[in-house]
């Protein structure tokens, strides 16, 4: 120890090292392959395994789908020109039912020269759900408003609409975009008034009639609000009558009357020529905007401290929860004549709605529950010791919260909602998947085509319900407040 | 209302207004409206229900259900012909619905913790391939798989004779041949047969109640030999080793029984023109049961994920921290935390399985839909008493296993005292 001197001390380095590269094996490919596809044998097993699927996959689909035929006229002309082309005994996709059918898959039977009016009430749907499901950012709202104003426009170049028509959407989304930059609270009026115009459009008739009817919601609302404030079970009351009294007595009549002074009418398309994703998309958007309140409605109601009416409310959930919604759709389509009185027959696409909206509100019921149990106690008691009253608390500080917290669930039942339009098919509707695709495959010839059209609407079910899901993400992660 | 106030002694008039301003009565009126409401509802339903079947020249009745069905089912469980009545018909229909939805929720659970493991697992390309398969069955609605796999079956498959002869096709494994109308897979036969238990027209064979009756014995003793290995460990601090009885108890008694009956593969055999010897299984209920697992087990494999991630990786450091090792921590900790958030959403995606069962209608199969609430209803013309009853049954199953699943609830709920 004593020989150790001072100066000796010279394992202590001064100054740093300069970054040596790391070995080969651990840097760049190598590193991530070993890491991810290799880290051990059963890794490597799985990884060998994985390759052997994508390969068996891509053997058996891509000739397949590098052989497609897309300018034909029967399945037969197809696979002529398969024939001529790849050779005797090759395999190859027909699209050319596509080509041809692709109007009966998005319409129906919607007369031809009327397509604007579906396609301009799809625009508006777009322009009318923007400010609602982008409400807080602008330059994501003005960015999805522009992309999906020109999907309309492609989709309008396609279906050949009128000329008129395409200007007016073309006018009506610059307007939109301009409101959704400047006036954002202005294109919510739109989204009130658009059940009404959406209505007119696809069914046609007098426009009076489904204006009329949607203004006895307003003059519930006068009524209600002609009460003085402090009386507020009296409000509701006046509400309600005035709007029965207006729905049973005034409205029809006015109508007549409107329509016959100014007859603001399209031409009628009946519900049995809907069909397609036409007729998905209506049952599903109307499913989807009526399940929610309804939802919310029966959550509050199976949490009521009434006994009676959280018994009704648990009764109508279990039943409407326990049977699959085929039975609800037969109850539609065979017994609905049989409940109401006699003579009465109301249309089979409303019939259809009503009961899917039932089906989802019940599902929807117990996700918004979910959220309301999930919420802490003291939120209950805040609400309370603010002296809010019940409607007060739940709109201001329950709900907010708990609709957070299920999102997930909700946008889940939505989706979940908008797949089981297709089921309508099996009551004899003309949904895109089995209805129009049976009704292609009646004639002679596209007689034994399957996969081909099951490819076209599956994609198309995927695009719309993976970007539902993708948005419910969005929004989880724009209401998060935990790391703010 | 816990809060209800003391009445207060300077008012004690009651007015008609405080039925709706006093906090006391308003509930109460709330209520008694509703009531009211919902029975004059109920009452205008079966008023209009009656009034139309007057009007028909109907009334309700379910005797129909005694008559003759004259309708044949492709699949049964128990022996039916058509010469049964529509009631045994029915049941014929909700046991083959029973049957599909059993077995797709195997199939379902092992496709879907399978997938959801795959997904958190350190391979990449595996986990990609989950989460592109758990998308796909996900977005895209069951009709449509169930469409497709029956096409796929009926349509690319070849005819039962393709696999005659010497150049004829091989089976799969040598013992599946898919055909485009059934799918042909062996049975297991006895060389010495027990003989079967006649019950009616109903036979059961012997053989599987021996085997049934031993199940449930090895999983009885079982829990006894676990229970009491509890009590010596608590008694001594030494844990007896239980493995291998547990092995023997499940392993011992099917070998036993097969050198015992001289059990044997019967690989189905082309006679004709058709597969005879082992189980023809209609293409339909193979479609069905290939659509429903492979549908609902994207979505439990979404819970399984949900699941294992939901519990803290502090959790497991804990347990190595306490020296656990590995597989017990899995037992001991992980597990029985992950299951708590796993199974109450497991078992109604089993509920939606069953219901979803209903879309056998799409392909054929005939389940209670197809029997009850299809033909059984057609021919006879009541269309309102089979389909109340059709409802009533899925209702019954749907509450009888949500009734399962709050025992469940209850028992795995974190006790908080």
């Amino acid at each position: 120890m004593s020989e150790i001197h001072a100066e000796s001390v010279a394992y202590v380095r001064d100054t740093m090292l300069p970054p040596a590269t790391p070995p080969d094996r651990q840097v760049g490919a190598l590193r991530w392959l070993r890491e991810n596809l290799f880290s051990s044998w059963f890794n490597g097993l799985l990884t060998i395994l994985g390759i052997a699927i994508i390969w068996f996959l891509f053997d058996h689909f891509w000739p397949w789908l590098s052989h497609s035929v897309w300018n034909a006229n029967s399945l037969a002309e197809c696979r002529q020109i398969i024939a001529e082309k790849w050779g005797e005994g090759a395999s190859g996709a027909c699209f050319a039912v596509i080509r041809e059918r692709w109007h009966q898959y998005l319409f129906g039977f919607y007369p031809r020269a009327e397509y604007w009016r579906p396609v301009m009430t799809m625009g508006l749907l777009f322009i009318a759900i923007t400010p609602v499901l982008f409400s807080v950012n602008p330059d994501i709202r003005r960015w999805v408003l522009a992309v999906l104003g020109l999907l309309t426009m492609i989709l309008m170049a396609l279906t050949e609409v009128p000329d008129w028509s395409a200007v007016l959407m073309f006018a009506l989304f610059a307007v939109a975009l301009l409101l959704a930059d400047y006036a954002p609270q202005r294109l919510l009026v739109f989204t009130v008034c658009y059940p009404v115009v959406a209505i007119w459009l696809l069914w046609g008739g007098s426009l009076w009639y489904p204006l009329l009817t949607f203004a006895g919601i307003a003059i519930g609302y006068l009524a209600a609000r002609a009460v003085p404030k402090e009386r507020s079970g009296l409000a509701l009351l006046a509400g309600i009558v005035a709007a029965a009294i207006w729905w049973w007595l005034l409205s029809t009549p006015v109508a007549d009357l409107l329509s016959e002074a100014l007859p603001l009418s399209l031409p009628r398309v009946i519900s049995h020529d809907f069909g397609g994703f036409l007729l998905a998309i209506v049952i599903g958007v109307s499913g989807i905007a009526m399940s929610l309140p309804l939802g919310i409605v029966l959550a509050l109601a199976r949490r009521s401290d009434m006994f009676l009416i959280r018994v009704f409310a648990v009764i109508f959930i279990e039943f409407i929860r326990g049977v699959p919604l085929i039975t609800l759709l037969f109850v539609a389509s065979l017994l609905l004549n049989y409940f109401l009185p006699p003579g009465t027959s109301f249309d089979i696409i409303l019939r259809v709605i009503i009961m899917v909206t039932i089906f989802a509100a019940a599902y929807m019921a117990e996700v918004i529950r979910g959220g309301l149990a999930a919420l802490p106690r003291g939120q209950y008691e805040a609400a309370d010791s603010l002296g809010l009253d019940y409607w007060q608390a739940q709109r201001l500080i329950i709900l907010p919260q708990a609709l957070k917290i299920s999102i997930p669930g909700i946008v889940g039942t939505f989706i979940g909602m908008f797949k089981d339009t297709t089921l309508v098919g099996l009551i004899g509707l003309f949904d895109p998947l089995k209805g129009i695709s049976d009704f292609v495959r009646s004639n002679f010839e596209w007689k034994g085509i399957y996969w081909e059209p099951f490819i076209f609407v599956g994609a198309i079910f995927f695009v719309i319900c993976f970007s539902m899901s993708r948005y419910s993400m969005y929004l989880e992660r724009r209401l998060s407040r935990e790391n703010h | 209302m816990t809060d209800r106030a003391p009445a207060s002694h300077d008012q004690p008039t009651f007015r008609l207004s405080m039925l709706i301003y006093d906090k006391r009565y308003r509930s109460l009126t709330f209520q008694v409206i509703v009531l009211i409401l919902v029975m004059s509802l109920v009452w205008w339903l079966i008023n209009n229900t009656l009034t139309n079947l007057a009007n028909l020249g109907k009334d309700i009745n379910f005797r129909f259900l005694f008559t003759r069905a004259g309708y044949d089912i492709p699949q049964q469980l128990i022996p039916y012909n058509n010469d049964d009545t529509h009631l045994r018909a029915a049941i014929i229909g909700l046991l083959n619905t029973l049957l599909v939805s059993f077995l797709g929720c195997i199939a379902a659970t092992i496709i879907g913790v399978a997938a959801g493991v795959l997904r958190l697992s350190k391979n990449w390309l595996f986990a990609r391939l989950m989460t592109v398969y758990v998308e796909i069955f996900r977005n895209i609605p069951l009709l449509l798989w169930i469409l497709i796999i029956f096409a796929v079956l009926t349509e690319i498959t070849p005819t039962p004779r393709a696999y005659r002869g010497e150049d004829g096709l091989d089976m799969v494994f040598g013992v599946i041949a898919p055909t485009n109308r059934y799918t042909a897979i062996p049975a297991i036969v006895a060389e010495h047969s027990p003989g079967v238990l006649q019950i009616g027209r109903l036979a059961i064979p012997w053989l599987s109640i021996i085997f049934i009756g031993l199940l449930i014995a090895a999983v009885l003793i079982r829990r006894w030999l676990l229970a009491r290995a509890q009590r010596i460990q608590e008694e001594t601090g030494r844990r007896p080793t239980t493995w291998w009885i547990t092995l023997a108890l499940f392993v011992v008694p099917p070998v036993a029984l097969w050198f015992l009956f001289g059990l044997y593969l019967e690989v189905p055999e082309l006679t004709g023109f058709n597969f005879s010897g082992g189980i023809n299984l209609d293409n339909a209920f193979v479609a069905l049961w290939l659509a429903l697992s492979l549908y609902t087990g994207a979505f439990i494999a979404e819970i399984v994920r949900a699941g294992i991630l939901a519990v803290n990786k502090g959790q497991t450091e804990a347990a190595y921290a306490l020296g656990l090792r590995p597989n017990r921590t899995m037992n001991l900790v992980i597990l029985p935390q992950a299951l708590r958030v796993i199974v109450p959403p497991l078992i109604s995606q089993y509920l939606n399985l069953t219901k979803n069962s209903s879309l056998a209608i799409a392909v054929g199969y005939m389940d209670l839909r197809g029997t009850l609430g299809g033909t059984t209803a057609n021919q006879t013309g009541r269309e309102l008493e089979s389909i109340l009853l059709m409802m009533l049954i899925y209702l019954a199953i749907s509450l009888t296993i949500s009734g399962v699943m709050n025992i469940y609830n209850n028992r795995v709920r974190l006790k908080e005292r």
